[in-house]
């Protein structure tokens, strides 16, 4: 069964609404180790290698890489239509902040813990950075 | 964050849309952080990497109509002029490197070509509030010259150099600035690279947090703490240390903590930098070139090189990168003559991790820093990491033994 889940609430780093199917991430992401033609990461070891953040809603921990390298692999990433659609973050860091408002990509930080227990995988977020609200769509689970 | 009425405009664009583009950047971070406002800076180092996202970004602040306020020292890319004479340079590279630097000479910056402004041409007093983003610079201006700087990123420290302004948070205030973790060297400092290893060992041991070092000599030079903090913030994101009775705002290890009680305590013993240097060196063997100046060399080191040499020919190519002061010293004090007749390469305004070194991609080399070795990495570049006099021997021969 489909479900709707009530909107959580969450606060605005970088603004824009988008919406896609989330992909968790255990890990910090450091974008410079996603390939850019295929939104794959390739960084060894990484709870998501081999898996494409390719239009994803993107949660994870926070950023990591140089001062440099973040914003280059954002920018790729963006040029070949790789990039994920939205970015929910636990840890702000001015890296990757700096990278998502120059990129125009919405990203949320402080959402309400429930969040992380009702959502997961492959479910629909609706992510409006602008007013601070993600919406949760369930996936359709095979009974 | 509450703006005063001159940031307000320059974030509407009343100042055109470059400025309005700054501030929007700069005011975003602020309210990641819960910054209530914005404070002045009073310097700036951008990390200019050559790169397609950091040409897109300047130059979308140039045809915004931004200029810097505070003219911001800049990270090298590296020396067409020369590298077009020893080597060659692809078209679209030189086409590239062309466009980065008329950007940033547009917008303002002080085209120094060097990533330790902390030893020449930008170095702060204490307490001044700056920005600056490359991995050895943060440190530095934190902990040894006692300025405050957030870990900036190559974009937020040129908004804060075009605004003049930058949000009041995180490394700014006193109250983060304090020691977390408590890092007690046992193992002997012998040499500057023995600080290579200190450095790049150490973040994995505290997890983040403020390191505070204990063990280290009052006496410690500008190489060794360059050493140390470029590869603290490579190995991790240390924007910040102290070292007891040495660096400014660490008299003793109770003042580094304020009064606190460390949150952890590690030790570092000889064993932990033999580890560490086995697990990122390359295994010893042949080698097709030296590569020395992650961060640039200061004038002692090329003169170590000089005396290390002993007048004897080099097997393989050695490149030193330095500032352009250092190579113009290097060139008075017949340094620079001693090194060509080796066979090798004094050249300034040049970082390891730039397309000039294509001939020696997929090629494996020695050097004495571990961040050369990693950032090198996705260029197919490999080093076998040793000390310099370890790296000059290995230079002379073309092995490491």
């Amino acid at each position: 069964m489909k479900r709707d889940i009530p909107a959580f609430s969450c606060r605005r780093i970088a603004g824009g609404r988008a919406e896609g199917e989330a992909l968790f991430s255990g890990d910090d992401i450091c974008f410079y180790l996603v390939e850019p033609e295929t939104g794959k990461v390739i960084e060894k070891g990484h709870s998501l290698e081999g898996r494409s953040i390719a239009g994803r809603v993107l949660v994870f921990p926070g950023g990591k890489g140089s001062s440099v390298v973040q914003a280059d692999g954002l920018y790729q990433l963006s040029m070949h239509g790789k990039a994920p659609a939205a970015m929910i973050i636990r840890h702000p860091d001015t890296v990757l902040v700096a990278s998502a408002i120059i990129m125009e990509m919405p990203l949320v930080t402080g959402v309400e813990p429930l969040f992380y227990r009702q959502a997961g995988d492959g479910d629909r977020l609706e992510v409006d950075a602008e007013n601070g609200k993600i919406k949760v769509v369930k996936k359709l689970r095979e009974e | 964050m509450r703006l005063t009425r001159e940031e307000k405009e320059m974030l509407e664009g009343g100042k055109g849309k470059g400025p309005a583009l700054a501030m929007k950047v700069l005011t975003a971070i602020g309210e990641a952080f819960g910054a209530e406002k914005m404070v002045e800076i009073s310097r700036a180092h951008v990390a200019l990497s050559n790169q397609e996202a950091d040409l897109w970004f300047v130059e979308k602040l140039v045809e915004g109509g931004a200029f810097c306020r505070v003219s911001p020292t800049v990270n090298p890319a590296y020396n067409l002029e020369y590298f077009k004479n020893a080597t060659g340079v692809e078209p679209a590279d030189e086409a590239i490197l062309r466009r980065t630097r008329s950007a940033y000479k547009a917008i303002g910056a002080t085209l120094t070509y060097n990533c330790t402004p902390y030893l020449e041409k930008n170095i702060p007093r204490p307490g001044e509030i700056t920005a600056y983003s490359e991995s050895s610079a943060t440190p530095y201006i934190n902990s040894v010259c006692g300025a405050r700087t957030n870990r900036e990123s190559a974009q937020s420290a040129l908004c804060a150099a075009v605004t003049g302004r930058t949000p009041l948070y995180g490394f700014l205030l006193d109250e983060n600035r304090r020691g977390t973790v408590l890092v007690e060297v046992e193992a002997k400092l012998t040499g500057d690279f023995d600080y290579q290893l200190l450095g790049y060992c150490v973040p994995k041991k505290t997890g983040p947090g403020v390191p505070v070092f204990t063990g280290i000599p009052r006496n410690v030079g500008p190489e060794a703490l360059m050493n140390l903090g470029a590869q603290l913030n490579t190995a991790g994101a240390v924007a910040m240390y102290h070292i007891a009775g040495v660096t400014p705002e660490a008299p003793t290890v109770e003042a580094a903590f304020g009064g606190e009680k460390p949150g952890k305590v590690v030790t570092v013993a000889d064993r932990d930098l033999k580890e560490t240097l086995d697990t990122i060196s390359a295994p010893k063997g042949r080698i097709e070139f030296a590569m020395f100046g992650c961060p640039h060399f200061t004038i002692a080191q090329v003169g170590e090189i000089v005396r290390l040499l002993q007048g004897r020919r080099l097997a393989v190519e050695i490149w030193v990168l330095t500032s352009s002061l250092t190579r113009r010293l290097a060139e008075d004090m017949g340094y620079l003559e001693v090194i060509e007749s080796a066979g090798g390469h004094i050249v300034d305004g040049t970082c390891i991790d730039q397309p000039c070194w294509r001939r020696l991609y997929g090629k494996r080399g020695v050097t004495d820093s571990p961040k050369c070795a990693y950032y090198t990495r996705r260029r197919g570049m490999e080093f076998v990491i040793r000390s310099l006099p370890e790296c000059i021997e290995a230079a002379v021969r073309g092995e490491v033994r």
